[in-house]
């Protein structure tokens, strides 16, 4: 067990933790923020992606001591309101069937747009390629990160 | 079930659950609150029925009865109850019901059947509220019922120009008996229904709430994971849990036994591993890592012989056979039986003396493998489990299936076991299975403790349930003017066969024979999106295009002719389709896609099939990137009758396009010695974004039919369209699922 300090969504908060463990399960189990979802626990499907330093990670791969002080936006820390651009274009259309990836999804999209505010589709779809919605919601994704871009 | 014996039951439930009215919430289930919103509202809340609550304030709120895993029926359904209650749709909170079938009637997710089976008895339930409140209204008023209209949840008389609110007359409204033959409003008078209206969680899921069974927590619950033996057919032969136990975080290790063998099974008990190690601890990495560190021997498991129950209530002894079986012997074993006559399914006139008489003949072999679900949430669940009772909170597609082996299993009446349906992390068939409730309520029992039972993705991957390996061998004959005189179908499969005798092109030709034959296996398979159509269709409508083809004909119009033979002249008396339904979604394809008009560098394919009650065909644009398929477009026409809420419905529709484009391409799990040889998504290949078509259109036969499902109709057809496609892009016709790694162009075709 190790004394960990971490930055998320703006507060500093301690926990103490084997070092080893996945940023993913600290989140979820520590810290009651649930919004990043465990998917495959090898960083093949992005529903754990949170914004590291303004990247987009694979929360389920990164042990939290390699995390210690950076500064991590999970979902929950996205909006107060739920009226991040990103949100609100997934709102506007109504992207989710099931919705377990899509946290992860508009994360990724957040990232991206943070590096690349007016992305080609082809920007998109590389960006987007590692985050897997198996109820096949990728146009709307697109469709939503293309409205984000305007806004 | 059938729409008008749930109908009459449901209205029964109505009578029985708003006779004595004020119900106390605090009173309905296990001392608990029926809905935990419910406590909250502050202003007092009368019940019109099961499916309906209206507060003195005006608040209203619906409950959506059926699980959620995606197909949104948490707000298509409610929208059906708001229009026939006339509200405003803006200002109603749906809320998830518990499982609670006395009241509900059919609680379950699957088949495509939410919307059709719930279409009269939710705007029953909505149109008896709102007669009950127009009553209510009457006698305060003392005005004739007749002279009482409402509108946007407010009750009009318009001679006294009195007005009130529907949350005035509630009260009232809950103590009058139950109207029994309600009017319903008129198609045209609809106005939720048809419009499209957004998903009611969407805020929830952008913001990260915890809505999935994986998400929850309470006090002093412990995280459980379970270890099943890696090969389907093998058991426990010794446990060596000393470094495990001795890991930070660890309760207790110990192994379960899920269903005895000479318990009597129902059809949704599938059950790959009834012996499994359970490591319980605090947190999930920890229980995690100590998983890891059991050593654990297996041995063979012996033959087992078991009895379960089918849909209809009849029971059947079923074999488990022993063995570690391989995805190439299976393959050589269905190679030999298709060779063999099979079980005759259907027979009309006489297709070997046609066979004799064509002059073209045409045979071709089509297979698919395994597939596993792998919805986006492992199979997980929660369960506390006392001496008194047991509180479950999971995702399940089919709670109704689990609720008599939990009552066997945990020796507790139903009326004590209350299960919570948490949103689902995906379905797809999955999670009518129910093994994990059983596991997690069991594990609970064991620890006397709340407790999250979590698979890893490995666990839920090499799990079993999955969809079944299948072939299918199809012949046809043509006369000499390229008619279609003779048809023969043989499929089978591991351990089903695939084969809807009844369905098109049963019907269409004079001399048919339908065939199927099962080999038996210990693979364990289920429901997976539009079972056996997903298979069929795509065999079957690759075929067609073969068919036609050799005939010198349009695959659409090919289709179209023996659609018209089927109504003008069926062959038959089963067939198990409407052929004006049919064509009309093929027309409907046609003219959407300009199926008329060559596109520059574009192949095309089309197919089209009816299940699920709905008629859907599709067009897909394909092009080749050297020999990598890329898909411009996918254009279906659908027929699922009225539309409820045609954006969600269109979402739906795209998705399951996406679903099978990935399937046809890459989906595959593949067995040696009994060990699934895939286990995460480095393994087994997802569609992903770039794999997803340029552009999806669903269109809608615009028609006044009742409504019909659509979670799976447009699933099956994809798989041949792309197939389709695929030849006219590459001159090579592909019969193998998955297709991926056999796309070459044969140039001397093109």
């Amino acid at each position: 067990m190790a004394t960990i300090n971490l930055n998320i969504n703006g507060k500093q908060q301690a926990v103490d933790v084997d070092p080893k463990t996945p940023l993913l399960w600290v989140l979820r189990d520590h810290l009651d923020l649930v919004g990043a979802k465990y998917g495959c626990g090898m960083a093949q499907c992005g529903a754990c992606t949170v914004i590291m330093e303004g990247n987009a990670v694979r929360s389920c791969s990164l042990p939290v001591s390699s995390v210690a002080n950076k500064k991590i936006t999970t979902i929950e820390g996205l909006s107060a309101n739920g009226d991040h651009p990103v949100q609100k274009a997934w709102l506007e259309h109504d992207v989710a069937q099931c919705g377990y990836c899509q946290a992860g999804q508009i994360m990724a999209a957040v990232a991206l747009l943070g590096k690349k505010p007016n992305p080609s589709d082809e920007e998109i779809e590389t960006a987007m390629n590692g985050n897997i919605c198996r109820c096949g919601t990728y146009l709307r994704i697109k469709a939503a990160i293309n409205t984000a871009a305007k806004s | 079930m059938n729409t008008k014996t749930s109908r009459r039951a449901f209205l029964k439930v109505s009578v029985l659950a708003s006779g004595g009215m004020l119900l106390s919430f605090n009173s309905l289930l296990l001392g608990k609150s029926f809905t935990r919103e419910a406590m909250s509202l502050s202003a007092e809340s009368f019940e019109l029925n099961s499916f309906i609550k209206i507060a003195t304030d005006g608040t209203i709120t619906l409950m959506s009865a059926n699980p959620e895993f995606g197909s949104n029926v948490k707000t298509s359904m409610p929208m059906i109850l708001a229009d026939e209650l006339d509200v405003d749709w803006g200002k109603v909170t749906v809320e998830q019901a518990d499982f609670y079938p006395e009241r509900f009637q059919r609680q379950f997710t699957g088949g495509s059947q939410g919307i059709r089976l719930g279409w009269k008895p939710l705007r029953t339930a909505g149109a008896t509220a709102r007669r009950m409140l127009v009553e209510a209204a009457a006698k305060t008023w003392s005005v004739p019922v007749e002279e009482i209209t409402t509108e946007s949840g407010m009750l009009y008389h318009r001679g006294s120009g009195k007005k009130a609110g529907y949350g005035e007359m509630a009260s009232l409204a809950a103590t009058l008996p139950v109207p029994k033959d309600v009017q319903l409003k008129k198609l045209s008078a609809l106005n939720i229904i048809g419009t499209s209206q957004k998903n009611v969680e969407g805020k929830s899921i952008v913001t990260g709430k915890p809505l999935f069974g994986m998400d929850y927590k309470q006090d002093g619950m412990l995280i459980a994971m379970v270890t099943h033996a890696p090969a389907i057919g093998q058991a426990i032969k010794s446990v060596d849990d000393k470094a495990a136990r001795a890991m930070p975080g660890i309760k207790d290790i110990f192994t379960i036994n899920t269903l005895r063998d000479d318990y009597e099974r129902n059809a949704f008990d599938t059950t790959t591993f009834t012996e499994m190690v359970v490591v319980v601890g605090n947190t999930t990495w920890e229980v995690m890592n100590a998983k890891k560190a059991l050593k654990i021997e297996w041995q063979l498991a012996p033959e087992k012989k078991i009895m379960v129950k089918g849909w209809g209530g009849s029971t059947q002894p079923v074999v488990i056979p022993a063995g570690l079986e391989s995805t190439v012997t299976h393959k050589a074993k269905m190679k030999e039986m298709s060779a063999k006559p099979g079980n005759v399914l259907r027979k009309d006139g006489d297709p070997e003396g046609a066979f004799k008489t064509a002059a073209k003949i045409i045979e071709r072999t089509y297979t698919a493998p395994y597939l596993a679900h792998n919805t986006m949430e492992p199979v997980n669940c929660f369960a506390h489990v006392t001496a008194e009772k047991a509180e479950i909170f999971g995702a399940t597609q089919a709670p109704e299936f689990i609720m008599q082996t939990l009552v066997a299993r945990l020796g507790l009446p139903k009326e004590k076991i209350h299960i919570r349906l948490a949103r689902m992390g995906g379905g797809f068939g999955l999670r009518a299975y129910c093994h994990h409730i059983l596991e997690a309520a069991l594990i609970s029992q064991k620890v006397n403790a709340p407790v999250k039972m979590v698979y890893t993705r490995e666990d839920d991957m090499t799990y079993g349930i999955y969809r079944p390996t299948y072939t299918a061998t199809y012949k046809a004959g043509l006369d000499e003017k390229n008619n279609l005189i003779a048809f023969h179908v043989r499929g089978g499969g591991v351990p089903e066969h695939a084969v809807h005798a009844n369905r098109f092109p049963a019907g269409a030709v004079d001399n048919y024979l339908a065939e199927g034959w099962e080999i038996n296996s210990n693979i364990t398979i289920g429901a997976f999106r539009a079972p056996r159509s997903n298979f069929i269709a795509a065999a079957e409508q690759s075929f067609l295009d073969e068919l036609a083809e050799l005939a010198g004909k349009d695959p659409i119009a090919f289709r179209l002719e023996l659609l018209d033979r089927a109504k003008t002249n069926p062959v038959g008396k089963n067939n198990d389709y409407n052929p004006d339904r049919y064509a009309g979604v093929l027309k409907l394809v046609r003219e959407k896609s300009n199926w008329d008009q060559t596109k520059p560098n574009i192949s095309r394919g089309v197919a089209a099939y009816f299940c699920h009650n709905t008629y859907v065909a599709e067009v897909v644009d394909l092009r080749l990137d050297g020999n990598k398929p890329v898909i411009e477009k996918v254009v279906a026409g659908v027929d699922c009758g009225i539309v409820v809420n045609p954006d969600a419905a269109a979402n739906m529709g795209e998705g399951a396009i996406v679903d099978g484009i990935g399937n046809v391409l890459f989906g595959e799990m593949t067995f040696k010695d009994g060990v699934p040889e895939k286990n995460n998504f480095h393994q087994y290949k997802m569609v992903r974004q770039k794999d997803a078509p340029g552009a999806i259109e669903v269109h809608f036969v615009k028609n006044e039919e009742e409504p019909t499902g659509l979670g799976e109709p447009l699933f099956p057809p994809i798989f041949a369209a792309v197939a389709n496609a695929l030849y006219r892009a590459s001159g090579k016709r592909y019969y193998d699922q998955p297709f991926e790694k056999q796309i070459q162009v044969n140039r001397s075709r093109m």
